[in-house]
């Protein structure tokens, strides 16, 4: 109990930071654009380049420790699951390292070492996008992004940020509920009872709850809505220096996919092309991630 | 033309048989302070309802007469227009926050209104600024304590710049100190920028002094609408659930002019001579002691309760939080059977911790929790406990009778009133083979009126003389008083202050009745009957020495 109140939460909170300095929208692009990068390139050195990036950046906007946990928790299990299934679906591969014999359905079933490649790199291209994912749900502020959102679909801006709030609330209110049924004589009902029981109290609480919010919904004026107005506030030294950075990977990302430069074939046989431009490439797209980070003028709440 | 005005309101909810507002005759002008008080299920939220425009549009139900708030017949306008003109603040905290931050909640009205960003950035800072929670503009909703998110609920409701404030009990989730900060801030704002403030509270000792008009209800009707002086007169006579402890001091007291707070009540009983400027305690003659006396103790032993051996006893508990603070820091307390003891400290201390401690739904990072038998622990909402569509589903039949709802066994547990969910709830956590040894109860007096806090303190009162232990979180001073025996404050985890009620609560200025406030501590009075006694023994000594001096001026050549 004690260590699930005491871990750090993933999720946005304002911190000392050029990211968290940054205006939502352009944090929120500087983050698309690693994951847009992960996914228009599938060299594995760019990948690790960007690997690096993401996780400095993480550690940059002081959120290092969620994303390490992240990895552990979610993404390691995650890329080490594609990793064997490739292994054991894919038939393309020439270098057989282990062969297992009949499996059934699956026929026979022999191990390539392109197929692990293949599944290593798929993974590790996974690890970037949900990598960046994860810096741009705790850097980014939500309702400054939901707000620039409100400017185009007020309605579904404003659900999604009650749903984003109302979550962990939901969670909380589950978490409350079975320790009340700890405290009956009999103890709580076990196992799957326990959960169903829970959780339909959770949702009934939840019908409350969405009526009350409902009403203060109202109170505030949400029958009377108005289209948002625009926040015309200056750019930062951290906007400009995001924003550059945001379109400096995407650019290097689109050269590499686009030109022949980057080339990387995991079938039939593996072969990675290891040239001066790939390392620039890497060194430029970790450079581009990262400078921005330099500054930290102006970064207080 | 009032700014808002009540004309032959009579509303029924949908599907329900009575009325929740009966013919109710109202105007409240500009400026005005008013308290809306009376006991539970009076109509008093249902009034501020109607207020603010979700009586009849948000609830539906059967609504007849007029509501006009600064010219809009709330017939005609919703609660979304109505907003613009009232700001309104409810009971619970949690669901009137929407936003994931404090500044995004504080500029959601305002971009409602269409209001330009110098504007609402404007309005933001000033609305901070005035209510001192500047610096939790960009912290999460999520992480906001319960005095925390009040405030900025509050902040939410007032950043329009209302023309009428509508708050329903808004201090009952708050410790004294944030209630008593809350009363002064609605005070500040009403002094100082003409805002109406319409405020729905039960416990009126808290703001009876900050008000200019009180309006108490009844079964839906308007049955006092008077100054706070005429309120307490007509307390006094109608409604003496309804009086404030300082009023029924003076009552027991036979003293005239009821006070409407301490400052009030200090003033005439210094006018009277009753009022000592200094050292009060040692001077004053003892109040009776209400402690069990040896021959209580022997009888107790009789029954089976051991004085020797603790209910209940903490040794070094600490709660440490992994990254994070400690939330209880080396607490040590022995609690015996029989034994009565509140835990009292602001928001935050550590007292639903601790009792989680005692219970054992937590397990100290250091120290132990030694338990003499089981602990029977109602968590602050006792819906929690209902996982089932019917009462009878939750307990069983005899359990249902031990609380007197036998009636109700086919209706849904979320029909009950509070109090008769308190009582199912309390029942379901003592309904087990073996006898709880210790009953442990988390603020239970949330928004409860005075009736429902007596009959509560009977029930306790008995679990003590059948020699259960009873440890009750608390902020309510006054309820504390009524039955324990022994008070701890904690602060920031930590045990500050532990001994006999009537030491720890006559001495303070928060964590202290209105009697004790009233008396400076004097004879450790903390109830209006004890401070009564005291002033009526002071009166007693002060006429004897009157007299002494007449027969020896009168003696004297």
């Amino acid at each position: 109990m004690s260590d699930t109140i005491g871990a750090r939460r993933i999720g946005y909170r304002r911190r000392a930071t050029p990211l968290h300095a940054a205006r939502a929208p352009i944090a929120a692009a500087y983050a698309a654009a690693i994951a847009c990068a992960a996914l228009l390139t599938e060299h594995p050195f760019l990948l690790s380049s960007l690997l690096v990036a993401v996780v400095a950046a993480g550690a940059a906007a002081d959120v290092g420790r969620e994303l390490l946990r992240a990895i552990r928790v979610v993404a390691l299990p995650m890329v080490a699951f594609t990793v064997i299934v490739n292994l054991l679906v894919s038939r393309n591969g020439l270098t057989v390292f282990a062969r297992l014999g009949d499996w059934g359905v699956l026929g026979q079933e022999n191990l390539t070492v392109e197929a692990a490649v293949y599944g290593a790199v798929f993974g590790l291209r996974l690890l970037v996008v949900t990598l960046a994912f994860l810096l741009m749900t705790c850097a980014v502020n939500p309702d400054d992004l939901l707000r620039a959102a409100r400017r185009i679909s007020r309605r579904s801006a404003l659900t999604a940020t009650l749903t984003t709030r109302l979550l962990p609330v939901l969670l909380q209110d589950a978490r409350r509920l079975s320790e009340a049924q700890r405290c009956r004589p009999e103890g709580a009902p076990k196992g799957a009872r326990r959960t169903v029981a829970v959780l339909r109290a959770t949702v009934v609480g939840a019908l409350d709850r969405s009526l009350d919010v409902a009403a203060v919904l109202e109170m505030r004026g949400y029958g009377r809505t108005r289209r948002a107005p625009a926040l015309r506030a200056q750019w930062s030294r951290h906007d400009i220096a995001f924003a550059l950075a945001a379109g400096s990977i995407l650019c290097l990302a689109v050269f590499a996919a686009a030109s022949s430069q980057a080339p990387f074939q995991a079938y039939p046989l593996v072969n990675i092309g290891l040239s001066p431009t790939i390392f620039i490439l890497s060194g430029l797209l970790a450079a581009a991630a990262l400078l921005p980070f330099c500054s930290r003028r102006g970064v207080e709440p | 033309m009032s700014l808002l005005s009540f004309n032959d309101v009579s509303y029924r909810y949908p599907g329900t048989a009575a009325d929740a507002l009966r013919t109710v005759n109202l105007s409240f002008e500009a400026g005005e302070f008013c308290l809306v008080t009376g006991l539970s299920g009076s109509g008093k939220s249902t009034l501020l309802r109607a207020a603010a425009g979700l009586v009849p549009h948000f609830h539906g139900g059967c609504f007849s007469g007029a509501v006009t708030i600064d010219g809009l017949d709330t017939k005609d306008h919703g609660p979304a227009e109505i907003g613009a003109i009232a700001g309104t603040l409810l009971q619970d905290p949690e669901t009137q926050i929407v936003m994931a931050t404090v500044r995004a909640e504080l500029e959601l009205p305002l971009e409602n209104l269409g209001c330009g960003a110098a504007g609402i950035a404007r309005a933001v800072e000033e609305t901070a600024l005035a209510l001192g929670i500047e610096q939790l503009l960009e912290r999460p909703t999520s992480e906001l304590s319960g005095g925390e998110l009040q405030r900025v609920a509050l902040a939410a409701a007032l950043v329009c710049r209302p023309r009428i404030v509508l708050l329903d009990e808004p201090t009952s989730q708050l410790d004294p100190v944030a209630g008593d900060e809350l009363i002064w801030q609605l005070h500040r704002l009403n002094q100082q920028s003409d805002t109406a403030v319409i405020l729905v509270e039960h416990r009126v000792e808290r703001c009876l002094a900050a008000a200019d008009r009180v309006v108490a209800l009844a079964d839906g009707a308007v049955v006092c609408d008077r100054d706070p002086a005429g309120f307490l007169e007509w307390a006094a006579e109608h409604a003496p659930l309804m009086q404030t402890p300082g009023a029924r001091l003076f009552d027991a007291a036979g003293l005239p002019d009821r006070p409407v707070g301490v400052k009030q009540a200090r003033m005439a009983l210094r006018r009277y001579g009753l009022l000592r400027q200094s050292a009060d305690r040692d001077n004053s003659p003892a109040v009776p002691d209400e402690r069990p006396s040896p021959w209580q103790k022997v009888v107790r032993r009789i029954g089976g309760v051991s004085d020797e051996a603790p209910a209940l006893e903490l040794r070094d508990v600490w709660h440490e939080l992994r990254n994070g603070p400690a939330i209880l820091r080396g607490v040590n307390l022995r609690i015996r059977g029989g034994e009565g003891l509140v835990l009292m400290g602001r928001n935050g201390a550590g007292k639903s911790t601790l009792l989680r401690h005692a219970a054992g739904l937590l397990k100290p990072t250091r120290g132990e929790v030694k338990r003499n038998g089981r602990i029977a622990l109602l968590l602050q909402n006792p819906g929690d406990y209902f996982l089932h569509e019917r009462v009878e589903e939750e307990l069983s039949e005899r359990g249902l009778a031990s609380v007197g709802l036998s009636g109700f066994a086919d209706r849904h547990p979320r029909d009950l009133s509070g109090g008769q969910r308190q009582r199912l709830a309390l029942a379901i956590v003592l309904d087990g083979e073996q006898p709880a040894s210790t009953v442990a109860l988390d603020e239970p007096t949330r928004g409860m009126d005075r009736a429902a806090k007596q009959r509560l303190t009977g029930w306790l009162r008995e679990r003590m003389e059948s020699g259960q232990a009873v440890i009750v979180a608390t902020h309510d001073a006054e309820f504390a008083a009524e039955f324990a025996t022994r008070v701890v404050l904690l602060a920031a985890g930590r045990v500050i202050a532990d001994g006999p009620i009537d030491e720890i609560l006559a001495g303070g200025w928060y964590f202290a009745t209105e009697t004790a406030r009233i008396l400076g501590g004097a004879g450790g009075a903390l109830r209006p009957q004890e401070g009564a006694s005291l002033l009526l023994a002071r009166r007693a000594h002060t006429d004897s020495i009157d007299e002494q001096d007449t027969v020896t001026e009168e003696a004297r050549p």
